[in-house]
C-alpha cells in the first residue's frame, strides 16, 4: 500500500469508528443500544485486544506466557491512576475538563501511553532475565510476576487496595476501545508478515537452528514479548477506565491469564483472524450460557468447561488452526493462494529420516573407489 | 592453483581445542588450519567428535580449552548468531528445517541477519520494508533454482523427500552469505543417484559462492571424491591429515575403522 493510501484507510476507519461510538453512546433517532449488550461489545472490544497481542509472544513466537493479567494489571492502575491524579491538571492545560468530550480524549491518550510504556518496562524486566533461558523458565516467572503484581496493589491504598480503582473516571468508549483493537491488530499482523515476524516463527519452530542462521534469539523474543506486554497494558488502561468497571485485583490473578489464552487456543494458536474469533466466541459464550444458570446454579460453569473439551477433542487445532480467515476462503479450493504451509494437506506427507549408512562399509566402498580412481 | 590458494592466511584456525563434557573428553587437543577456498574433509568412526567440532565453532559450546580464529577474529565464546554473522553457516547432522515454515519461507528467513530494516519499518510498512522484502524473495528465489526446489517454493518444509530436505539445509545456510560453510553428513540417507548429484553441487557452491566447504561425511565415496584435504579424528584427536590416497593408505586410519588389531 502506498502512504496517501494508508492515509485514506485510517481517516475511514477513524470516521466510521467515530460515527459507530455516537450511536453507540448516544443512539440514533429512536434508537438505544441496550446497556447489557453495549457491555457485552465494549468486552469483546478489551478481550480483542488482549487475545491478539498475547498470540504474538504465545502464537507466533512460541514462547508460553501466563503473565497477561499481570501485564493488563500494571498497564491498567498507570494508565487509570495517570487519570485520576493528573488528568484534570492535564485537561486544565487545554481549558477543558476531563469529563468533557475533547478532554476525555486527551486524557485517555495519556492514559493509554503510559500504561503501555509502564506494561512494556515491566514486560522489559521480566523477560530480559527469563528469555535468556531456553524451556519453561518464562511460564513459571510470568505466573509470579502476575501474583506478585497483585499483591503489591492490594497494599496500595492510593489506587483503592482489595476494593478496586473506585476512584476511576469512566472516559473510556466505544472509540478507544476499537480504535486499540484495531491499531493492535495492524501491529502484530504487521511484525508477523515481516522479516521479524519470519524470524519469530523459527524461533518457534528451532531456537538452535534459528541461532545458527544469525538470529539473535534473546533479542526477538524480548522484543516480541514487550510489545505484547505493552499492549496488554492498554487493554487494561481501557478495561480500568470503563463505567462502573473498576480494576480489581482479585479479578487479575492468573485465571484472567489462562482466559485469554483458552481464547488462543480456541481460535487457533498463531492465527490473527482466530485470536479475535476466540476473544468474541469466549466472550459471548458465557453470556449465552447464563440461562442454565437459572436451571440449575453452577451448570453455566459445567457447559462452558464441557464445550472447551468437547472441542479440544474435535478441533484441538483451534477454529482457524495456524490459519487467516479471509476472502480466499470463498474461491473455488484447488485454485486458492493459501500456500500448502498452512493448509492441512502438508502434515500427513512428512518424511522420517533414514539411519545414516554404516561407517566401516563406507570406508569399504570409499576404498574400492579411491582405488580405481588412483 | 593449490599453491596459489595455500599461500594465503588461513580462514579457520583451530589451536589446541579441548572440549569436555563431564568426565568424557569429546574433543582433545584438536589443531586445524583450513586454507580459503578449500574443500576439507573431516573423518571418523561414530562417536568421534565430528559434529562437537561442528559444535564448537558454531558457538553451541565454548570450547573448555584453546582457542578459535575465523580470518583473524577470535570467535570462541562467541554467541552462535554472532559466528553466523561473521560467516559460518552449517547444516545439522539430523536435519533442522523450520517445521511449520515453507520451503521458501525456511530461505529468506536466512536473509534476516543481513537486514537493515528497523523494526518501524515493519510496524509502518515503509519503502524499506517493501524493497528488502522483495530482494530477501527474490534471493531467495533463486538459491531455490539452484538446488531444483523453485517449484517445491510454497510448500512445507518437512513435507519434502528427504534429499530435498538436505539440499534445502545447505540452501538455507547459504542465504546467510558465509565464507564458511559446514556440512555435517548431507548424503546421509541419500541414494547413490543423489549422493553423486551432491558431489557437483557441493563443488559448484564452493566455486560460485567463493567459499570454504568443511564436510563430515561417512560416504567415502563422497568424501575421497571431492575433498582435497581430510582430517581423520578418532576419541577426539586427530590421526591422520592428508590427501585423499594419504588417508586411504594410512595404517592408523585403516585401524581406527577396523578395530584396534
Ligand atoms: N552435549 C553433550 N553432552 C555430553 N556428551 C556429548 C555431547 N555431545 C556429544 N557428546 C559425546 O561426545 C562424543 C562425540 O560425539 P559427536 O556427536 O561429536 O560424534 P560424531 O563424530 O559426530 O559421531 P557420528 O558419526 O555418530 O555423528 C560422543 O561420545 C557423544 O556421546
Ligand atoms: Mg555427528
Amino acid at each position: 500500500m502506498r502512504a496517501t493510501q494508508k492515509l485514506a484507510w485510517t481517516a475511514a476507519t477513524l470516521v466510521v469508528l467515530l460515527g459507530l461510538n455516537q450511536i453507540f453512546e448516544h443512539g440514533f433517532g429512536d434508537f438505544q443500544i441496550n446497556p447489557y449488550y453495549a457491555r457485552v461489545i465494549e468486552l469483546i472490544g478489551i478481550n480483542i485486544t488482549l487475545a491478539v497481542s498475547l498470540n504474538l509472544i504465545n502464537g507466533v513466537a512460541g514462547q508460553f506466557s501466563i503473565g497477561h493479567a499481570g501485564f493488563m494489571a500494571v498497564g491498567g492502575y498507570v494508565g487509570t491512576y495517570l487519570t485520576v491524579y493528573y488528568g484534570a491538571a492535564v485537561t486544565g492545560w487545554f481549558g477543558v475538563g476531563v469529563t468533557d468530550a475533547v478532554g476525555g480524549s486527551i486524557a485517555m491518550v495519556v492514559s493509554l501511553i503510559g500504561g503501555a510504556i509502564a506494561a512494556g518496562v515491566a514486560g522489559l524486566a521480566v523477560g530480559i532475565p527469563s528469555l535468556r533461558l531456553k524451556g519453561d523458565y518464562l511460564a513459571i516467572v510470568t505466573l509470579g510476576f502476575g501474583e506478585i503484581i497483585r499483591v503489591i496493589i492490594l497494599n496500595i491504598p492510593s489506587v483503592g487496595g482489595a476494593t478496586g480503582f473506585t476512584d476511576a473516571i469512566p472516559i473510556t468508549n466505544f472509540f478507544w476501545i476499537f480504535a486499540m483493537a484495531i491499531l493492535t491488530i495492524v501491529i502484530v499482523r504487521n511484525l508477523t508478515a515481516s522479516t521479524f515476524g519470519r524470524a519469530l516463527a523459527t524461533i518457534r519452530d528451532d531456537e538452535v537452528a534459528a541461532e545458527a542462521i544469525g538470529i539473535g534469539t534473546t533479542w526477538h523474543k524480548v522484543m516480541a514479548f514487550a510489545v505484547s506486554a505493552a499492549l496488554a497494558g492498554v487493554a487494561g488502561a481501557l478495561s480500568g477506565q470503563l463505567f462502573a468497571n473498576p480494576l480489581n485485583p482479585q479479578n487479575l490473578n492468573f485465571v484472567k491469564s489462562i482466559e485469554v489464552i483458552i481464547m488462543i487456543v480456541l481460535g487457533g494458536v498463531g492465527s490473527i483472524t482466530g485470536a479475535v474469533l476466540g476473544a468474541t466466541t469466549l466472550t459471548i459464550l458465557p453470556e449465552v450460557l447464563r440461562g442454565f444458570d437459572q436451571e440449575f446454579p453452577g451448570l453455566r460453569m459445567v457447559m462452558y468447561a464441557l464445550l472447551l473439551i468437547l472441542m479440544m477433542i474435535f478441533r484441538p487445532q483451534g477454529l482457524l488452526g495456524r490459519r487467516e480467515f479471509g476472502w480466499h476462503w470463498l474461491r473455488w479450493p484447488n485454485r486458492s493462494r493459501i500456500p500448502v504451509a498452512l493448509t492441512e494437506a502438508g502434515d500427513t506427507k512428512a518424511h522420517t529420516p533414514a539411519p545414516p549408512g554404516d561407517p566401516r562399509s563406507a570406508l569399504g566402498e570409499g576404498d574400492e573407489e579411491g582405488d580405481s580412481r588412483g | 592453483m593449490a599453491s596459489a590458494v595455500t599461500s594465503s592466511a588461513p580462514v579457520l584456525e583451530l589451536r589446541s581445542v579441548t572440549q569436555r563434557f563431564g568426565g568424557l573428553t569429546a574433543v582433545k587437543d584438536l589443531s586445524m588450519t583450513i586454507a580459503p577456498g578449500a574443500l576439507y574433509g573431516v573423518i571418523g568412526p561414530n562417536g568421534a567428535g565430528k559434529t562437537t567440532v561442528f559444535n564448537l565453532l558454531t558457538g553451541v559450546y565454548d570450547p573448555t580449552e584453546g582457542e578459535i580464529w575465523l580470518r583473524g577474529t577470535r570467535i570462541d565464546g562467541r554467541a552462535p548468531h554472532e559466528i553466523c554473522r561473521l560467516g559460518i553457516a552449517r547444516t545439522f547432522q539430523n536435519i533442522r528445517l523450520f517445521a511449520d515454515m515453507t520451503v521458501l519461507e525456511n530461505v529468506m528467513a536466512a536473509r534476516h541477519l543481513r537486514s537493515r530494516q528497523r523494526l518501524t519499518d515493519a510496524l509502518i510498512g515503509t519503502r524499506r520494508h517493501q524493497t528488502e522484502e522483495r530482494e530477501m524473495r527474490d534471493r531467495a528465489m533463486a538459491l531455490l533454482r539452484m538446488f531444483d526446489l523453485e517449484r517445491h517454493a510454497e510448500e512445507r518444509s518437512t513435507a519434502l523427500p528427504y534429499g530435498s530436505q538436505r539440499r534445502l539445509e545447505i540452501a538455507r545456510a547459504l542465504a546467510t552469505d558465509p565464507i564458511l560453510l559446514l556440512l555435517d553428513e548431507p548424503a546421509a540417507g541419500m541414494n547413490p543417484q543423489e549422493a553423486t548429484d551432491l558431489m557437483d553441487l557441493i563443488r559448484r557452491v564452493r566455486d560460485e559462492f567463493h567459499l570454504t566447504v568443511v564436510l563430515v561425511e561417512h560416504n567415502m565415496k563422497v568424501v575421497m571424491g571431492i575433498c582435497e584435504t581430510v582430517q581423520v579424528i578418532d576419541y577426539g584427536e586427530v590421526i591422520a591429515v592428508g590427501t585423499p590416497e594419504d588417508i586411504q593408505r594410512n595404517p592408523d586410519v585403516i585401524r581406527a575403522y577396523l578395530g584396534a588389531g
